[in-house]
């Protein structure tokens, strides 16, 4: 996720100090990781350097922390033409659980209690965030649901893989 | 709208009729054998009347002893005389024949090559097959001449008729016996079709209604046998292009199919049916399956209508379905049915038969055409009212146990299907209580009460004049007889020939004489005469000792025994009393001794038994008896009442009739049910699975037929009344309700609907086993 | 695995075989499960997860095995016994088709109730009281053919927890829904169950439904895996 563009669309609504933009980042799309300061900071230097935002004043007592900033109209733009860019969908190629699968029946190991056990880490997830969005606000249920059908995606690949085991044992370990 | 495009829809529908998979063939073969069996049975009401004919016809082929005052032929090389030995075998009628050449050229029954000889007999095979069984020896021993021949169909009415043919010797001497007569040839010469009375004709007509409507009725529901697949299998035309008249069309081309089918399989029933007719008996009448041959024009409109009804019905019955492509949308509130043109029908069927109102009596005729319409109208009318009074009741009915509310709600969802379910029944007993009512009031026209006292004897057995009364003592040693009163009987005349005043002579002992008179006292050797009789006669002017009287007088050419009689002393007087028979006894009686042999040959004797009717076939032991004294002794039995054959024939014909027409309609309820359960396969699956009772389910299957039924008998015992009053008033026979045949006809619509639920229990408990569940 | 049944146990059943002609549909499948627990019974289609249920139901008897319920031997009682277990003590939400199409929803919902003899008034009155819980008390007059998908299947939802049963019995309670109603129906639904102490078994083969379960079991070719005792 480009943490400029989303700062630099939070600033849109009106001018910001730092810590007021580090708050609402973390209030709205932070909440597993929340940002550091020196994150805000850095990328805020670097966004004044673009000439994307600019100072709209600075607070008495001084210190980086008490800035307010601004964007600019080259910063709208650029906020436009980033949410109007389709992101690239990730490719999944390089999967780690296949990799397992494979050397498991390599080695003949059981690669079916493999998968019974990556689904019920799967199960335990995925009640964990059902659990989750039972109590949050809609955008909890938002940001779960897609940390769900993410996971569900995965849980069906690994009954689909359950299902070819013996056809995927014969082309790898014949 | 071309008819390339018609003809293409129409063929569309046929296939789908017809390769619908399993379901489409099940649903094809509902529609069929249900069509099938109705077809069956208007094809067999279209044969009947030409059956009837060429029984007719048989029977003017043969006859022989036509009991009219014909001339006989006189004895020549070509007459053959022939003896009445019509005989009854545990309730069965047999028709016998004596006969006996009397030169080469005698004429030889239909069905024979020969006459018998003496000693030899020719039977139909339905006798044959009796005389060779065991249950057969009685009558075996009746009958013991050697069988040489059988008698073809040519001989016979029907295939099942018992009768046979046995060579006889010496009848000339009995030629004065109403049982034998000479014949120079076979066949009535001009066959006395006597024409059917106003009434009789009335009654046959409104059976043939009675039984035919509620076949168009089932027919009806045939064709819409599975009709909500159909509707779905239509949504998913539309889904693919097919608009709203492709859809009706490929409809009435499914419905096509059917019936057509249906045309093919009642062929083949009736075909069936025909053959199996020849083996049935329908009390007494039997017929030869060539008989049963519609008449072309009436199989040719069954062969239009069926069909055409058929595809009327379907689009009748798609009014008021919407079929859109993502489903079927029956009109949500279904309109209110309206009442007027309900009511209408049954009232423009009054209407047409008000005018006859009063015509039945003294040769009145009636309007064949109107009687019809009515009746049919009326009938129709039924059919039209039910869905609304089954509406508006059970819209009514309040919830109960939860087996009542099952039911009541889904009749209150689908009242029309649940009307429609019982239109047949009400429409049978509509028309079979109108019947019933229209028979009893004509009952006691038809019905003669013969007067005989049953408690004292219960047969009676003539033997052929010239027989002695000492020949019946054969009969006191027959097994199941009690009493045996025999009486000679004659008449005495006051001249040898063409007497002025005669009376009636009696000759019988003590015992038997006080069964017919009152007698203060009595040995043999007595005279009695009955001095007071209850009506003007010359009696004691004849019992006057010493005045000579004549046995046997002659009249005119009847050329009698004229036995000179001397009235003697001491006659005593006899009082009236009712006697065996309706009438009493008057004039002289006779002690045995009194009279001696050539006195006695004039008369004739009349036997009458009392039997214990506990011993078994003492009636079949009687007839033996008879037969082995006199072969042409003519044995009756006695009951209170007797019918007019005629009418015991509609009756039965009726009954009958309403049997095969109920058996149906229960056979296509019995479809539509089973097909209802089969769609809700899966809600009943599940239902169980929460732990209903199977018989909560019964229960509400039961009343979902119970509660249309109870309705639609309630309005086909006021319609069936109605009209039963209205006929009873055309035949102007006083109205009087039958209430044991109105609630025997109900009994039976009632019994229809209960053995149905039952017959579909067994299918519903296997339907709803858990293993409904897994259909995923 | 022959292990002793999990102490406190509800139900539970031991090594069941159950055949459909020659298709084994069960070949060998354990089960537990305790009061308040929800179990989800997963596994690929065809792989014997509704018969297990049906087995545990007392619906179908399993041709071996056994099952506990309440110290009582399930599998040994004849079929009116598993009815009246059923009608009492048990609930059940099936995928579809279960409303009976005549009668109202409160009606439907009523049902079980009447089945045990309530009177109508009264069952109506609770019933009405379980529609409110899951939010369908508007629907009470309507026939199931005039709410929708979702709608329909809360009235069951109601329906099968009317009798406050012991054990809740769901068959792909969500397979007719799309995914926002199906959530919103097993929100209610195991939420209703936990507040009333009731085991739940739910069959299902989706991941999102199965996550509003406490454990999972699977089933593959007949037999069972109890994926705690596993890992």
């Amino acid at each position: 996720m480009s943490i400029g563009h989303t700062l630099l669309g939070l600033l849109e609504s009106g001018p910001r100090h730092g810590y007021d933009l580090k708050r609402t980042f973390d209030e709205k799309f932070g909440h597993d990781r929340p940002l550091h300061y020196g994150q805000v900071y850095s990328t805020m230097s670097r966004l004044l350097k673009n000439g994307l935002v600019e100072v709209d004043g600075i607070e008495a007592g001084g210190g980086p922390e008490r800035k307010r900033y601004a964007i600019t109209e080259a910063g709208v733009t650029d906020v436009a033409r980033w949410l109007a860019t389709p992101e690239t969908p990730e490719p999944y190629l390089q999967s780690t659980l296949y990799t397992k699968v494979v050397l498991a029946l390599l080695t003949h190991r059981d690669a079916a209690d493999l998968l019974d056990g990556q689904r019920s880490e799967h199960l335990r997830h995925m009640r964990a965030l059902t659990e989750r969005k039972r109590d949050g606000d809609l955008a909890d249920q938002l940001i779960c649901d897609h940390a769900l059908f993410h996971l569900e995606a995965d849980l069906r690949w690994l009954e689909l893989t359950a299902a070819r085991l013996d056809k995927l044992r014969q082309v790898v370990a014949p | 709208m071309s008819v390339a495009q018609w003809a293409r829809d129409l063929a569309m529908g046929v296939r789908f009729a017809l390769t619908g998979g399993r379901e489409g063939w099940t649903r094809a073969l509902l529609t069929a054998v249900g069509v099938g069996l109705g077809v069956a049975l208007l094809l067999l009401t279209t044969a009947i009347p030409s059956a009837l004919d060429a029984r007719h016809e048989r029977e003017a082929d043969r006859t022989d002893i036509t009991w009219m005052d014909s001339p006989a032929p006189p004895k020549g090389e070509d007459t053959l005389l022939v003896a009445d030995l019509d005989t009854e075998y545990r309730g069965q009628e047999i028709r016998g024949r004596g006969m006996e050449p009397e030169g080469p050229g005698a004429p030889v029954p239909p069905g024979l090559d020969a006459v018998p000889a003496v000693g030899e007999m020719a039977v139909s095979p339905a006798l044959r097959e009796l005389l060779e069984s065991d249950s057969g020896k009685l009558l075996r021993d009746r009958l013991p001449d050697r069988i040489t021949g059988t008698i073809a169909e040519e001989g016979l009415v029907g295939s099942r008729e018992f009768a046979f043919v046995r060579g006889a010797e010496g009848l000339a001497a009995h030629l004065g016996d109403y049982r034998v007569t000479r014949i120079d040839h076979f066949g009535a010469s001009d066959s006395a079709s006597e024409g059917l009375d106003p009434v009789l004709l009335l009654l046959v007509i409104v059976v043939f209604v009675v039984l035919l409507m509620p076949v168009a009725v089932f027919i009806a529901t045939a064709v819409r046998f599975g009709g909500e697949r159909r509707d779905r299998r239509l949504a998913a035309l539309r889904l693919v292009g097919a608009d709203g008249r492709m859809t009706r069309r490929i409809a009435a081309g499914e419905a096509l199919a059917g019936s057509v089918l249906g045309l093919l399989f009642g062929t083949a029933f009736f075909l069936v049916g025909r053959q199996l007719a020849g083996q049935a008996v329908v009390y007494d009448v039997s017929v030869f399956p060539s008989y049963l041959d519609p008449s072309p024009l009436l199989a040719l409109l069954v062969a239009v209508a069926v069909p055409t009804a058929a595809v009327l019905v379907t689009l009748f019955a798609l009014r008021g379905v919407v079929i859109e492509p993502l489903g079927v949308v029956r009109t949500a509130r279904p309109a209110r049915r309206r009442l007027w043109w309900r009511l209408l029908l049954p009232l423009a069927g009054l209407a047409m038969l008000y005018p006859m109102i009063g015509q039945g009596r003294e040769g009145g005729d009636f309007n064949q055409y109107l009687v019809v319409g009515g009746v049919v109208l009326l009938l129709i009318g039924v059919t039209a009212l039910l869905p609304w009074i089954v509406e508006r009741f059970v819209a009514r009915l309040g919830a109960g146990p939860v087996a009542w509310q099952l039911a009541v709600r889904r009749i209150q969802v689908n009242s029309g299907t649940a009307a429609r379910m019982v239109n047949g029944v009400a429409v049978a007993v509509a028309g079979a209580v109108a019947l019933q009512m229209l028979f009893a009031g004509v009952d006691d026209d038809y019905t003669r009460d013969t007067g005989r006292d049953v408690s004292r004897a219960q047969m009676q057995v003539t033997l052929s004049d010239g027989m002695p009364a000492s020949a019946t003592a054969g009969f006191a040693s027959t097994a199941g007889v009690e009493k045996v009163y025999a009486f000679s009987e004659g008449s005495v005349g006051d001249r040898r020939t063409d007497p002025e005043s005669s009376e009636q002579v009696t000759v019988g002992d003590c015992a038997a004489l006080r069964e017919v008179v009152r007698l203060d006292s009595c040995a043999d050797g007595d005279v009695f005469a009955v001095l007071d009789p209850s009506y003007e006669s010359d009696i004691k002017a004849l019992a006057t000792p010493g005045r000579v009287l004549y046995f046997d007088p002659s009249y005119g050419d009847d050329e009698g025994a004229r036995v000179a009689w001397t009235v003697p002393e001491g006659v005593k007087n006899a009082r009236e009393r009712v006697g065996l028979t309706a009438n009493t006894t008057t004039g002289f009686l006779f002690t045995p001794a009194a009279l001696d042999g050539e006195a006695l040959a004039g008369l004739r004797t009349e036997v009458y038994l009392q039997l214990d009717r506990s011993v078994p076939d003492h009636q079949e032991q009687v007839r033996n008896t008879a037969a082995a004294v006199d072969p042409l002794a003519d044995v009756m039995v006695w009951s209170a009442t007797e019918q007019s054959e005629k009418f015991t024939a509609i009756r039965t014909g009726l009954f009958v009739g309403a049997a095969c027409v109920l058996a149906l309609i229960g056979a296509s309820l019995l479809v539509t049910q089973l097909e209802q359960l089969r769609e809700r396969r899966k809600l009943l699956s599940s239902l169980v699975a929460f732990g209903t009772r199977r018989r909560t389910l019964g229960l509400s299957v039961l009343w979902q037929t119970a509660v249309p039924i109870a309705v639609g008998l309630l309005l086909s015992a006021v319609v069936g009344l109605t009209l039963g009053t209205v006929l009873l008033k055309m035949t102007g026979t006083p109205v009087r309700v039958d209430w044991p045949s109105l609630l025997s006809m109900t009994g039976v619509g009632a019994a229809v609907v209960l053995v149905v639920t039952l017959l579909s229990l067994p299918p519903l408990l296997k339907l709803v086993r858990p293993e409904g569940l897994r259909t995923e | 695995m022959t292990t002793a049944p999990p102490p406190g146990s509800l139900l539970t059943a031991e090594n069941l075989r159950k055949a459909y002609g020659p298709t084994l549909a069960l070949d060998g499948a354990d089960f537990s499960i305790h009061p308040g627990e929800v179990v989800a019974v997963m596994g690929p289609s065809g792989s014997g997860k509704s018969t297990l249920l049906h087995c545990l139901a007392g619906i179908v008897p399993p041709d071996s095995g056994t099952i506990m319920y309440d110290g009582q031997e399930l599998s040994a009682m004849n079929d009116a016994r598993r009815s009246a277990l059923r009608r009492s003590e048990f609930g059940f939400v099936f995928q579809f088709g279960q409303l009976v199409p005549e009668l109202t929803c409160v009606e439907n919902v009523a049902l079980p109730l009447r089945l045990n003899g309530r009177p109508r008034k009264e069952a109506e009155r609770a019933a009405l009281g379980w529609m409110e819980r899951l939010e369908v008390d508007d629907l009470a007059k309507k026939r199931p053919g005039e709410v929708s998908g979702g709608q329909g299947q809360r009235v069951a939802v109601a329906r099968s927890l009317v009798t406050d049963p012991r054990v809740l019995f769901a068959d792909e309670p969500t397979g007719a829904l799309d995914s926002l109603n199906g959530e919103r129906v097993m929100e209610l639904f195991t939420d209703a169950a936990r507040s009333a102490n009731a085991a739940v078994v739910l069959v299902t083969h989706e991941a999102r439904v199965a996550a509003y379960s406490d454990r999972e079991i699977v089933v593959r070719d007949g037999k069972s895996r109890d994926m705690e005792r596993v890992v």
